[in-house]
């Protein structure tokens, strides 16, 4: 529990709450107010010192308001060679004259039909951050594939972000996915200028049986920006769910992300990728629930961090008693660039049923010196040495995006971060 | 070519060099023998530029510049290669991947102009075929699950590729069966011109029967004690190293 004038400013919000949904946003506002902002060293957010950070950075926590957006902007933010759905955002709000569509794929506004069941996957109780989103945001976007369709171009999920006569930013979308369909998501958020925002996005994933969905996040925010994310997902039997989360710039950012393995043989998988400097601070919560026999979960989470950056991993895996024969694989590896990173790692595994294969590791380690030596020893200069061998560390991660166009533009901003061209 | 002058080196404060003089010409093959832990390898890492080492007092000239003052990168660009005695293991670096870009860049050092992937692809395969190498193995992780010899084909392959003026080979005989000594070192035959030199690190008269060196130099306790033709390897090979340590050590001011 933090205290009450941590609180209140927050309370801009909840008076600009638009009238739809209004007994869920009540619901939301009460478990706000049972939970309060994480106190500092709050368990759950006991590296990510969030409610601080949104106290001291920020000014005006009214709702930022849709800015407009210009045909250029899209055109130049789409990722080259790019071919698929766009859906534009700006501050949250969908914006249809940008937005293109495809077969099998239906979008509406959340307000336009308020029977879309929010809170019933991203639960208000887990986290205050849901619990206030479900109680302030503006509007967001129903997404349904439509069952049995295999919807093979991505679908980008264009973010534009700018503060705008209020600095809070609430994305709220709801994807429902039917039986047999399958659909890639890439949620990619693009700051418009460098004043500082507060984004609280929540998406809930309801994945039909049989269903193939990935969730591709890519988060390259200015330094000011702070975000909390929580992506939750119910997966069903004979389904394959996959994330990747692609950090590489912000504030602070805190990424929770959850599992929830409702049907036996189902796949969920967790890749995630976090490259920072400067003084970003990045915190990845994720959390898999094995509920049910026979699924399995892989973990992949590779993390650079140069300069004063901070991160945090924590990787919950929780197998319930009945889930026997569980599959559960979780790595999360870490390269300190300078004496001043930190990371903070954790797995955190409640294990319940006995007939179970898990496994889990975590390293930090410094460059191989060894291996920077024998680059340089063939001709490479060190720049461009360094940054092949973070570029191979973080490889068997990007391996996993096979969006080209997404990967390509990653491996673009890569390079550039680390300065070399190979 | 190489004019190495009362050369010093020490590592966290322990001198493991201690005054080595060596000259070598364009054209020659120098080997240098001695028993474990002489400082041979440490010698080829400082010529590469290691920087855990650190000279305490002598020059190295190479073509005229002064070597020490150079990155290992410029090092490398300038013609000095080091195959290593342990090549080590780069988990998701292919050698074609970091190959061309090394390429390139000592291309671009010495007025070159870049390969594209092409011209690189096959000037690759022909010297694949020059120590016999699959291609397979060069688009693996370097040096991940290959066997010895593997490793020891893979730098005597880069070699051919970076086309240097003056090889350092320590120890690239060890661990070879005798077909693969054979394709190794017909290899580094066949790169050896008027205009290069090679430096043999080796503990076996059998290499020196395929590279047959100029001067033997036997280097122990971080000096050159003793050089000669290649008769002084046969009688090394025949002697052991006893009676030039009893020579060494007798003499000794310490
Ligand atoms: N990183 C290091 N730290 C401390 N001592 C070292 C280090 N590297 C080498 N040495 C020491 O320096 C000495 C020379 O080692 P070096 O590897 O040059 O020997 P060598 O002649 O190549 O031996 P070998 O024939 O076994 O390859 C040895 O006593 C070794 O223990
Ligand atoms: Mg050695």
């Amino acid at each position: 529990m933090s205290t009450l004038t941590q609180q209140e400013f927050v309370l801009g919000l909840f008076e600009a709450a638009p009238a739809t949904y209004s007994s869920l946003r009540q619901l939301g506002k009460e478990s706000f107010y049972a939970q309060g902002l994480p106190a500092l060293k709050a368990e759950e957010y006991k590296f990510t010192p969030i409610a601080k950070k949104l106290e001291t950075s920020l000014t005006d926590f009214s709702p930022a308001k849709p800015v407009k957006i210009s045909a250029e902007q899209v055109k130049s933010a789409v990722f080259a060679g790019f071919e698929g759905v766009v859906l534009v955002f700006s501050n949250g709000q969908y914006v249809p004259e940008y937005s293109t569509s495809a077969e099998g794929l239906s979008v509406r506004l959340l307000s336009e039909n308020e029977s879309t069941p929010l809170g019933s996957i991203a639960k208000v109780d887990k986290d205050p951050f849901v619990a206030l989103n479900q109680a302030t945001f503006s509007d967001g976007l129903h997404i349904g594939i439509e069952k049995n369709k295999e919807i093979d171009s991505p679908i980008l999920l264009l973010q534009f972000h700018q503060a705008q006569g209020g600095q809070v930013i609430s994305p709220r979308i709801w994807i429902e996915a039917g039986d047999f369909s399958k659909a890639t998501f890439i949620d990619y958020q693009i700051s418009l200028d460098d004043a500082p925002y507060f984004v609280n996005k929540v998406v809930e994933i309801k994945g039909g049986v049989n269903a193939d969905l990935t969730y591709h996040s890519l988060q390259t925010a200015h330094n000011q920006v702070i975000e909390v994310s929580n992506v939750v997902t119910d997966i069903q039997k004979d389904s394959q769910f996959t994330s990747t989360q692609i950090t590489l710039s912000g504030d602070m950012v805190r990424n929770n992300l959850t599992l929830n393995l409702l049907g036996s043989n189902s796949v969920g998988n967790m890749y995630g990728i976090y490259l920072l400097n400067g003084k970003t601070h990045v915190d990845n919560h994720t959390n898999v629930d094995h509920t049910i026999p026979h699924a399995e979960s892989n973990e992949l989470y590779k993390g650079i961090l140069a300069d004063q950056s901070r991160g945090v991993f924590n990787g919950k895996i929780f197998v319930r008693q009945i889930a026997q024969k569980t599959n559960a694989f979780q790595q999360n590896n870490n390269i300190l660039l300078s004496d001043d990173a930190i990371i903070n790692t954790k797995p955190q595994l409640e294990i319940w049923a006995d007939d179970v294969k898990c496994s889990h590791g975590c390293t930090v380690g410094q460059l191989d010196e060894e291996a920077l030596f024998y680059l340089q020893a063939r001709g490479i200069d060190k720049t461009t040495a360094k940054g092949l061998l973070l570029y191979a560390f973080a490889g068997e991660v990007l391996d996993k995006i096979e969006v080209d166009s997404l990967r390509n533009h990653i491996v673009a901003q890569i390079q550039e971060r680390l300065g070399s061209k190979f | 070519m190489l004019s190495i002058k009362n050369l010093h080196a020490s590592i966290e404060g322990t001198p493991i060099l201690r005054g080595i003089n060596l000259e070598v010409k364009a054209g020659e093959v120098h080997a240098i023998m001695g028993p474990n832990g002489s400082g041979k390898s440490t010698l080829a890492s400082v010529l590469a530029g290691r920087e855990e080492y650190e000279v305490t007092e002598g020059q190295v000239l190479f073509q005229g510049k002064e070597l020490l003052e150079l990155s290992p990168e410029d090092r490398a660009r300038e013609g000095v290669f080091l195959a290593f005695q342990y090549p080590i293991e780069i988990p998701g670096v292919s050698t074609t991947n970091f190959l061309r870009t090394a390429l390139n860049q000592v291309r671009e050092y010495r007025g070159l102009e870049p390969l594209d992937a092409v011209k690189f692809l096959s000037l690759m395969k022909e010297k694949m075929a020059l120590v016999e190498i699959d291609q397979k193995l060069l688009s693996r992780s370097l040096n991940e699950g290959f066997s010895g010899g593997e490793k020891k084909r893979n730098e005597i392959f880069q070699m051919a590729m970076l086309e240097p003026v003056l090889s350092i080979l320590d120890e690239t005989d060890s661990g070879l069966d005798i077909d693969a000594l054979r394709i190794v070192s017909n290899g580094v035959n066949k790169l050896k011109s008027e205009k290069t030199a090679t430096i043999v690190v080796t503990h076996y008269q059998r290499l020196l029967d395929y590279i047959v060196p100029d001067f033997v130099h036997v280097l122990y306790k971080g000096r050159i004690v003793k050089s000669g033709t290649k008769e002084l390897a046969l009688e090394l090979e025949e002697k052991g190293y006893d009676w030039i340590k009893e020579e060494v050590d007798s003499t000794a001011t310490v």
